[in-house]
């Protein structure tokens, strides 16, 4: 599939989600906090496009707000790996191999042994479950990949010519990290960004699915799934939709993002993942 | 090799302390105090008293870190809250059936992935690579807990070719344990197929493009000779490191993955000792995953050596 196609279908698919994550903070067909037993485990059609669950919730509309939940979880945990990640990897390269540096590095590779799933076990052990532990803790595994990505990519950078004439010309390593370096690896940062936005969102379905995510009654598609499970013999629909709305969300993300890596930088296109 | 053996094992054992000082640092952090917490609301001041007592809590902080440590180099990781036993019982227990999980789900995801991989990078640009690489886009994007849950729902609903859950145990025999393990396996090992038969892919095409590829084929060897002999081996540098990296997501996947399942691994363990509010559990086990993880990338950086030994110098 070539990059403008890629692109496009992966973008299709990403604002399909986007729209109705946006569209159930005003709207949704039907309230998904109010249970109707009367009209419980419905098939799809009529006033419920797509049945309801065993409580009598909309598909739908819990497939709308479980959206919304999962894009704020990822798209927080990509700001915490951002945020942290890329100032700490714009300093490691700047003062390369000095203590700093090796400092960074170190403090990641300790991160690094800690799977997210793990620093949410930690978090909720101590704090008890809620849906900030798993902003928390994706983030915090966000942290060294923007590190490692910038530091990287910045080293490269420092090698350069024009980062000599800078130097020369008296701009300070910080200046020169912010003003040369940082716009140099922008697209690099927006592909990684969109890598991460895509493992955020399946992280955060696995950590909500096994209880240390999102907490009842707020709709997630984890959750939905862990509902759906002991149903799944009678209604294997309730399990199945909202596993297709994480691998349709996940699928968009990632074509856009190789779709992005090709349209921004066609140096990038023969980077492996 | 040695000298580079002997550094590595220094940040290994540096890891390891700091990684320990991180946990113990997070369960001390516990807002009030961890016995009233382990408790709950409704215990009795001499139950807490009791308690505190039977955790070491009158002690300082470095005091009781330094025993945890010590206690675990000595294999004693301390007595469980809620089960009263030894934790390195219940963890010794749930090995047995976590590891083999995860060693079949790994040894699965390698026997697929690399001839997968091989196959697309030798017809690169055919109908078989784009259909490889559209079905590995897709396998990445499915969360292995609901693939795990989709395939109960077809060979454990529909086909009734295995059970949905459970455990029968290796006392039953060694044929209806590794049966009971195929479906997790399985739900774990193809997404990671995924991802591994695109770096093997791209590994191989980017090897198949350098300069000693073209002179063993100007010598005479066929372009199957010269796979086999010359780029395969080269290839497999980057396919370790994200074998090595996939680790540490087998091990979460298989913590939840046992949930899908209800088989008795770490990954129950655990869950039901943050409900517990069993925080000594909790404690050790964390570290032993973490463990684990830091360990098989200690091995990654010694079989990279290994196999290259331009990388012995850094």
């Amino acid at each position: 599939m070539s990059g403008r196609v890629q692109l496009i279908l992966g973008g299709a698919l990403s604002a399909v989600f986007l729209l109705a994550a946006a569209l159930s903070l005003v709207w949704v067909p039907h309230d998904v906090a109010a249970l109707n037993i009367a009209d419980r485990l419905r098939p799809p059609g009529g006033a419920y496009l797509l049945g309801t669950d065993q409580f009598g919730r909309d598909m739908l509309s819990m497939l709308m707000v479980g959206a919304r939940s999962s894009i704020a979880v990822a798209l927080v945990a990509v700001g915490i790996g951002m945020g942290v990640g890329v100032p700490l990897g714009l300093l490691a390269a700047a003062n390369r191999s000095g203590w700093l540096d090796e400092v960074v590095m170190r403090m990641n590779d300790l991160i690094f042994a800690f799977p997210a799933l793990v620093i949410a076990i930690l978090i909720t052990a101590v704090l008890g479950p809620s849906a900030l532990n798993a902003i928390l803790a994706i983030g915090i595994f966000n942290i060294p990949v923007f590190a490692r990505v910038t530091r990287g990519a910045a080293l490269s950078l420092w090698t350069l010519d024009y980062i000599l004439a800078a130097r020369v010309a008296g701009k300070g390593r910080a200046r020169i990290s912010v003003e040369h370096i940082l716009p140099n690896i922008a697209s690099l940062l927006i592909v990684q960004g969109s890598i991460q936005f895509s493992l955020g969102i399946l992280a955060e379905a696995g950590l909500s699915y096994v209880g240390l995510g999102a907490q009842p009654p707020t709709p997630s598609w984890g959750r939905m799934l862990a509902e759906a499970q002991t149903m799944i013999y009678t209604h294997p629909l309730l399990a199945v939709l909202p596993g297709l709305a994480i691998v349709l969300m996940v699928l968009g993300l990632n074509l856009m993002g190789d779709g992005l890596r090709d349209a921004l930088d066609p140096r990038l296109r023969r980077v492996a993942r | 090799m040695l000298r580079f053996a002997l550094s590595r094992l220094l940040s290994l054992g540096l890891s390891l302390l700091a990684a320990s000082v991180v946990i113990f640092a997070a369960i001390e952090v516990i807002p009030g105090d961890p016995a009233a917490y382990m408790l709950g609301m409704n215990a009795t001041p001499e139950a807490v008293a009791a308690l505190r007592d039977e955790l070491g809590l009158g002690g300082a902080a470095l005091t009781r870190y330094l025993d945890w440590v010590s206690g675990m180099l000595r294999g004693d990781f301390g007595l469980s809250y809620t089960y009263r036993v030894p934790v390195a019982d219940l963890v010794a227990q749930r090995l047995w059936v976590s590891v083999p999980l995860a060693g079949y789900a790994l040894a699965l995801s390698t026997l697929i992935a690399l001839p997968v991989g091989l196959w697309a990078a030798a017809r690169r640009g055919g109908p078989v690579d784009i259909g490889v690489m559209g079905a590995t886009q897709l396998g990445i994007a499915v969360p292995n807990f609901w693939f795990a849950m989709l395939l109960v729902l077809v060979f454990a609903v529909k086909l009734r070719w295995f059970s949905a859950g459970g455990f029968p145990g290796w006392e039953a025999g060694v044929w209806p344990g590794f049966k009971a393990l195929t479906l997790p396996a399985v739900a774990l090992a193809l997404p990671q197929a995924a991802i591994l038969a695109r770096v093997m892919r791209s590994a191989l095409i980017e090897t198949l493009g350098q300069d000693y590829i073209r002179s063993a084929r100007a010598k005479g060897l066929s372009r199957g000779q010269a796979i086999r002999r010359h780029a395969l081996r080269n290839a497999l540098i980057p396919v370790l490191t994200i074998l090595g990296l996939q680790f540490s997501f087998l091990l979460a996947g298989a913590i939840i993955i046992e949930n899908v399942f209800f088989l008795p691994g770490l990954g129950r363990l655990i869950f039901q000792a943050i409900t517990q509010r069993d925080l000594i559990v909790v404690e050790s086990v964390v570290m032993l995953l973490v463990f684990a993880v830091i360990l098989v990338t200690f091995l990654v950086d010694l079989a990279y050596a290994a196999v290259d030994p331009r990388l012995r110098r850094r």
